[in-house]
């Protein structure tokens, strides 16, 4: 195509992008009942990755009429249909899927679009999140209800609390005696990282594996200079993978010259963890609590 | 609103005379390829279309027979029975009226503004309005929490619109007193006023860009990017009304703006009333982009380009040109807002990313092939 004159290629491309719209529109509508196992079972849209993993973990996928695009997790979610960012959805598009129920987390939006869907007679769910253990409870109660699943929810839940129980136990066990390590969350490396402080899924999270947040005084993500960086005197460094891999991996990160300055720096003290499983608060928050505090306590 | 002001910048360098910023003298009646009816029955054929096929489209599958049975309903005023009926008349229905108000009205304060600053580059943003909305916007969304907790009480879901609204009106006021001199309103202080205020507002952006947490940070980016899924039938018949009342009032002033565009000493000679045309272009741009852009955030570049197609094709009357560039910018919105909600569905693109998308080179098309006469 590279090869055609560029007037043609122009006409190929308005052409192209006309029957865009067409073609999807071509598409069959989405069938009333996705498959035999979840006849007469509510149909779900889930828009947060952590809900989505809740549907999966209830076993409940078959039920999924569409996600949003923050749920990657498992790779079966990705070939949901995706009803777009969870901010900015649109009212027609989720009501194509005919969803019987929405289950969100209060970030959804825009209220508008919430509310057109509500007076569709669509049940729209919404869970707050405030980046406690409360929060993987209440996706499961919400997801277990509006699912009609509400035995596997219980049981989910019964296995999701004893796990969390051991995990504070053992975590209890390893800091009892120790100064607890500093560990600074970087969610992305621009040209001045933003960092986490207070009331951030990676604040809670350190807390929950052990360690301190090396940042205090602020709430939320922040971009910050290389010299307060410097100055946090972190033990450790958690990051996402995603962001590892954006800079072309850990050499890259450590270049850096402010870090050069930390105590991290020495051991090139690197924690990086999926993005979706570190902030998620979702079912594998055990897991990513447990990965994060293996790191802090080898 | 920032992105339309590269491209046009060509047909600027062309239209450098005498005075710099004045736009050439009316092109000879010869170069006019419409006639005035038929401009305006084109406009009118252009829009209809836009509505059946916007009407036509959508994610939610409804067939031609839900349509009419769902516009029967609405016409005798009974409830829907179906959810498709539903769904068009509470989701589909007011976002193609909200579109096409807003194209409208957008597209209408372009023609003013290009009319009043006698400059090409001249659109709706220019005296304030889209930035001293979306600062209050900003504010409101990353302050508004902190500093009015009890403002969302009061206004409810309105609370983001109005002080969006207000914002707009409170800049655009500034800019005009400030362009205020003892001859009257000096257009070209006002202009570029205009351009410092809107640096300013930007500045204010960022940095409650910088204060604002993740949420509210996607917040602001989803505003200024625009979009007509917040259409809701009050905020959409409120649009429409004010909308509807500034072309009309528009229209009252096309001589005046006719005569302006000779120069504002030869207005004044000819006998019109050169500060009031002033005012009422200022004003009713004013409230029309305001409740427009308070409704759906930053909706780029039709302002800017729907006028020029319109002088292209008709001449520079503006009887002509305001009338036209409203119902090309409701075609124009009505077009790019199916294609947003088409084209990633269920999802949906930004309606901004859309309009400059397609505007910007339908623009640079149209700047290179009518290179003398733009």
């Amino acid at each position: 195509m590279h090869a055609l004159p560029p007037s043609r290629r122009a006409v190929l491309a308005a052409a192209l992008g006309c029957a865009t719209p067409l073609a999807l529109r071509a598409q069959p509508a989405p069938a009333a009942s996705a498959t035999s196992a979840a006849a007469g079972l509510p149909r779900l849209v889930t828009v947060s990755g952590a809900i989505t993993e809740v549907v999966y973990a209830l076993g409940a996928e078959a039920q999924l009429a569409g996600t949003d695009t923050t749920s990657l997790y498992p790779a079966a979610a990705l070939k949901t249909p995706k009803v777009g960012y969870l901010r900015q959805l649109s009212a027609e598009g989720v009501l194509s899927l005919r969803p019987d129920a929405v289950i969100a987390t209060t970030e959804a939006g825009p209220p508008v679009v919430l509310d057109q869907l509500r007076s569709a007679g669509v049940k729209v769910e919404l869970v707050p999140s405030e980046y406690t253990w409360d929060d993987v409870r209440r996706k499961v109660q919400a997801v277990g209800h509006a699912a009609r699943r509400e035995d596997a929810a219980r049981a989910l839940q019964a296995r999701l609390d004893a796990e969390w129980a051991q995990l504070g136990r053992e975590v209890a066990q390893a800091a009892a005696g120790r100064a607890a390590p500093r560990v600074l969350f970087v969610l992305s490396h621009g040209p001045s990282a933003q960092v986490g402080g207070q009331g951030t899924a990676g604040d809670a999270l350190i807390r929950f594996a052990g360690g301190v947040n090396a940042l205090t005084g602020f709430t939320g993500y922040r971009p910050m200079t290389a010299e307060a960086l410097a100055s946090s005197a972190p033990d450790f460094i958690l990051t996402t993978e995603q962001g590892i891999d954006a800079l072309g991996g850990p050499q890259k990160f450590w270049q850096r010259p402010e870090l050069a300055l930390t105590p991290a720096y020495q051991r090139r003290a690197l924690i990086a963890l999926d993005a979706l499983l570190l902030m998620g608060f979702g079912p594998r928050l055990p897991q990513a609590v447990r990965a994060l505090h293996a790191s802090l306590y080898p | 609103m920032s992105a339309s002001s590269g491209p046009a910048r060509p047909g600027a360098g062309q239209t450098a005379g005498a005075e710099g910023m004045a736009a050439p003298p009316p092109p000879p009646r010869s170069g006019r390829l419409l006639a005035p009816r038929g401009a305006l029955a084109l406009g009118l054929a252009l829009v209809a279309l836009a509505f059946v096929a916007g009407g036509a489209s959508g994610a939610y599958p409804i067939a031609p027979a839900q349509l009419l049975g769902a516009l029967a309903h609405a016409v005798s005023g009974t409830p829907p029975d179906t959810p498709q009926q539903l769904v068009f008349l509470n989701i589909r229905l007011p976002r193609l009226l909200l579109a096409a108000a807003a194209g409208a009205g957008l597209a209408l304060a372009g023609a003013l503004m290009q009319g009043l600053f006698r400059n090409p580059l001249a659109d709706p943003g220019l005296v304030g309005i889209s930035s001293g909305a979306a600062l209050a916007a900003g504010l409101t969304i990353v302050l508004g929490p902190a500093w009015f907790p009890a403002l969302p009480h009061a206004l409810g879901s309105w609370t983001l619109m109005l002080t969006a609204f207000a914002g707009g009106l409170a800049v655009t006021g500034f800019i005009y007193r400030f362009a205020q001199g003892p001859a009257g309103t000096h257009v070209a202080l006002m202009l570029l006023a205009g351009v410092a205020v809107n640096a300013l507002a930007g500045a204010g952006l960022g940095y409650l860009n910088f204060m604002a947490t993740d949420e509210q940070l996607r917040n602001i980016q989803f505003w200024l990017l625009g979009s007509l899924g917040g259409a809701r039938w009050s905020a959409v018949a409120l649009v429409t009304a004010v909308v509807a009342l500034c072309c009309a009032a528009a229209l009252a002033w096309a001589r005046p703006l006719n005569a302006i565009a000779l120069g504002e000493a030869q207005a004044a000679l000819l006998g019109v009333h050169v500060e009031r045309t002033k005012r009422a272009a200022v004003l009713i741009t004013a409230l029309a982009v305001g409740a427009i852009t308070a409704t759906t955030g930053i909706i780029g570049f039709v302002g800017l380009v729907a006028p020029h197609w319109v002088r292209l094709l008709t001449g520079p009357d503006h009887r002509v040109v305001l009338p036209c560039s409203a119902l090309l910018g409701a075609a124009l919105v009505l077009a790019a807002d199916a294609v947003a909600r088409t084209v990633v569905q269920p999802a949906e693109l930004p309606l901004g990313v859309l309009t400059a998308a397609i505007g910007g080179p339908m623009f640079l098309w149209m700047l290179r092939h009518f290179r003398g006469r733009v």
